[in-house]
């Protein structure tokens, strides 16, 4: 892989203030990429577009949320307006819910997840897909999980959601293989970011015991996830539609 | 491109298809590349595509099917390159194209010699190599049928699916020792093996064709990309998967 | 199958299709059945079937996407017969037959409330219920879209999907406790809901009959069967599972 390989081109990155989405957002300006960072953490936000720029690269940041169809339709017109194209999308902005059995889950939790990680996938799916039309085609990578192909208990809402996540995935794929716009996902095992902590701070111990469990005996880094997701929007990962890749470790083996 | 310099790739099945095809790429990147094939002409007609690009490489006359030769291989890699980085275990046939009741026993225990046990035979030599030197990435040749089936194929089938098992059991065993194993899983790709398939198959190609999502057959090149990025520090935390390159065909 | 005497089963979206087929297979068995449905009418006509037959049932009325709605269905039921023992999470509406941009946020959100979470607002209630009792058999029904994807129908898609994630987790949350939780997954069966889409999109009907390796829709009694078996005490270590009833579909 060169440091043009994403020369010229244009990238959506959904959750780009921390964890995989800034990783990605990084690794694809690695490549020549210009960013288009989105997320509601305005601070993180702003610090992933510096981070960019501290390593030549061009980025900027748009405050959206990717639960509000309004937010997400003037994400990718702003898009559009200030670069004229939309190459590449990583739909990762995704918030977590672990460590709570079904019946305890309360009816704003579930549409808080839900609204997120799935209808948040749905509606920058519905509106990427014209301008990427509209740009000749593109390519376009969702953050599913290991949830998403498998359960878990404490994760049964992440685990629907991140399981629509799957399923648009391949249904996009198939609908759009032939127009010129590749679908996939990337189904992370566990990886070190941010999105545990909440779950790390209920639980102590748990961080010990979940850095074990992988087969590799240690968690992924958001680096690694980034890599994977970089690859797919590669001209070498050009024959790979609807797939979702697991960056795992070897857990979805087990 | 040097992203693999000073690192040693064996990948067999290299004498044509979509092992030649990754014997190139893994030379492409700087790696010195074990070529290994039962077809030595064609092993040594991908050595010297290798050579002439100022690469480095040599071919071994191997039979997966035979332990002893498995060791040879990995032998030649280690004398002639003092290690061994990534293996490819690629070699394979194809299906004969007939219903499972008239599968001969003869076809099911070539086919699962050479696409099974020759992956488990090339293994059990490759992992002790790469434990010796601190690791290094394994990619067996599954396929879509190592994921799904279809009509005719049933040993080529069974047998693609025991290589992902295979697979799994053997990336749970290593991961934590810095060897990490997963599989490739092609779609049909236009290699003349798979020609040779489809010559059996009366209609199969255009049936084919028309269930490919994407509207095409893939490119020997795109599978063999694959491989060397997931042997690659790239892919450095994925294990244990089957990475699916088929155009859409498992999605639907 | 083992005896649902003295059992009572809970069937949502049991006024047509699916849900009306095992409303009848769970009567048949001996089982007092709570039919639930949106529509009145056509509840009220699946009891008095049942009722026909010699069997035992009423209706309850719920709209699953409504969480009060199936807490107060669940009470009704415990209310009514003292126990339940069995619930078919199978209320849900159909594919719309365009691209994923096609679709308008409240299609989406709409697929999703009913197909997803109506399935959690069953379970939330149902588990609490059957843990009291110490166990029962839950079973959701997901789809062989739960599974694949296909074009023209992502957000049933996505909301199958999500079906079984959410089945796979409870079942790892509950099943020590007794209470064991799967999902089935059909094929193309002829139903209420299919039939509406070929109303809309005729050319489907016979395009879709190429994905069935039976050669044949299939009937919504052979997904009730089925269904009903997973629910009995012959199927008392499956758990967690999603069942294909799909005429081969998925194997391909």
């Amino acid at each position: 892989m060169t440091d043009a390989q994403f020369a010229g081109k244009v990238a959506l990155v959904t959750g780009a203030s921390g964890g995989i989405g800034r990783a990605a957002a990084l690794r694809f300006a690695r490549g020549g990429a210009t960013i288009v960072c989105a997320d509601v953490d305005e601070d993180g936000g702003h610090e992933t577009v510096s981070l960019v720029a501290a390593g030549g690269g061009t980025a900027s940041l748009v405050l959206a949320d990717v639960s509000s169809e309004s937010d997400v339709e003037s994400l990718v017109d702003i898009t559009m307006h200030e670069y004229g194209r939309l190459d590449i999308a990583f739909n990762n902005a995704g918030i977590g819910l672990f460590g709570k059995p079904l019946v305890e889950i309360t009816e704003d939790e579930y549409d808080r997840v839900m609204g997120v990680n799935s209808t948040g996938v749905f509606l920058c799916l519905k509106y990427e897909i014209p301008a990427m039309l509209q740009s000749g085609g593109g390519c376009i990578v969702n953050t599913a999980s290991k949830a998403g192909l498998v359960g878990d208990a404490g994760l049964s809402v992440y685990s629907a959601s991140k399981h629509a996540v799957v399923g648009m995935t391949k249904t996009a794929a198939l609908e759009y293989a032939r127009k010129g716009i590749r679908v996939n996902c990337v189904a992370p095992g566990v990886i070190d970011t941010d999105i545990n902590t909440p779950f790390w701070q209920a639980n102590p111990g748990a961080y010990e015991e979940f850095s074990k469990k992988p087969p590799m005996g240690r968690m992924g880094t958001a680096e690694e996830v980034a890599e994977a997701v970089a690859w797919l929007c590669t001209d070498d990962a050009a024959f790979v539609h609807g797939h979702a890749m697991s960056v795992d470790a070897g857990l979805l083996a087990e | 491109m040097s992203r693999l310099a000073t690192k040693v790739a064996l990948v067999t099945g290299g004498g044509a298809g979509l092992g030649r095809a990754t014997c190139l790429a893994f030379a492409a990147e700087s790696a010195a590349v074990v070529v290994a094939d039962r077809d030595a002409e064609g092993a040594a007609g991908t050595v010297s595509l290798i050579e002439r690009k100022g690469g480095s490489a040599v071919s071994v006359e191997t039979d997966v099917t035979q332990a002893s030769d498995c060791e040879r291989m990995v032998a030649e890699a280690t004398s002639r390159f003092g290690r061994l980085d990534f293996a490819y275990n690629n070699a394979g046939m194809g299906g004969e194209g007939l219903p499972t009741h008239e599968t001969t026993l003869v076809h099911w225990d070539a086919l699962m010699a050479v696409n099974l046990t020759g992956v488990f035979l090339s293994m059990k030599y490759e992992i002790p190599a790469m434990l010796e030197t601190g690791g290094g990435a394994i990619v067996n040749t599954s396929s879509i049928r190592g994921l799904v089936s279809y009509p005719d194929l049933s040993a080529y089938t069974a047998s693609k699916h025991a290589v992902f098992g295979l697979t799994k059991s053997a990336a749970l065993e290593y991961a934590d020792k810095g060897i990490r194993i997963n599989a490739v899983c092609p779609g049909v790709v236009k290699t003349a093996l798979v020609e040779q398939s489809y010559a059996r198959m009366p209609g199969f190609e255009e049936r084919s064709l028309a269930l490919h999502p994407v509207g095409r057959f893939g490119e020997p090149e795109e599978i063999a990309a694959t491989v060397v990025w997931l042997c690659s520090d790239e892919a450095s935390y994925v294990a244990g998967a089957g990475l699916v390159v088929d155009g859409g065909w498992v999605a639907q | 199958m083992s005896d649902f005497d003295h059992k009572i089963a809970l069937v949502t979206g049991a006024g047509s299709g699916i849900g009306r087929a095992t409303a009848l297979v769970f009567a048949r068995e001996g089982a007092a059945v709570a039919c639930s449905d949106i529509d009145t009418e056509s509840g009220e006509a699946t009891v008095r079937m049942i009722e026909d037959l010699g069997g035992t049932a009423s209706f309850v009325r719920a709209d699953v996407s409504v969480g009060s709605d199936v807490e107060a269905m669940v009470q009704t039921v415990v209310e009514r017969y003292g126990r339940l023992d069995v619930a078919h999470n199978n209320a849900g509406i159909g594919g719309l037959g365009k691209p994923i941009d096609g679709h308008s946020l409240s299609e989406f959100e709409r697929t999703m409330a009913i197909n997803t979470k109506g399935v959690f607002h069953g379970m939330k209630y149902q588990i609490p219920q059957m843990l009291k009792q110490g166990g029962g058999a839950i079973v959701n029904t997901s789809s062989m879209m739960g599974l694949v994807g296909l074009a023209g129908i992502s957000a049933y898609s996505a909301s199958k999907h999500a079906v079984v994630g959410l089945t796979r987790s409870a079942a790892l949350e509950y099943g020590s406790k007794g209470v064991r939780i799967n999902c089935v997954c059909p094929g193309i069966i002829r139903t209420p809901i299919n039939q509406k889409y070929w109303d809309e999109f005729p050319e489907a009907e016979k395009e879709w009959l190429s994905i069935e390796p039976i050669g044949r829709y299939g009937e919504p009694e052979e997904v009730a069967e089925v269904v009903a078996w997973m629910a009995s005490d012959e199927a008392s270590f499956m758990h967690g599972h999603a069942l294909s009833v799909d005429g081969g579909a998925t194997a391909q």
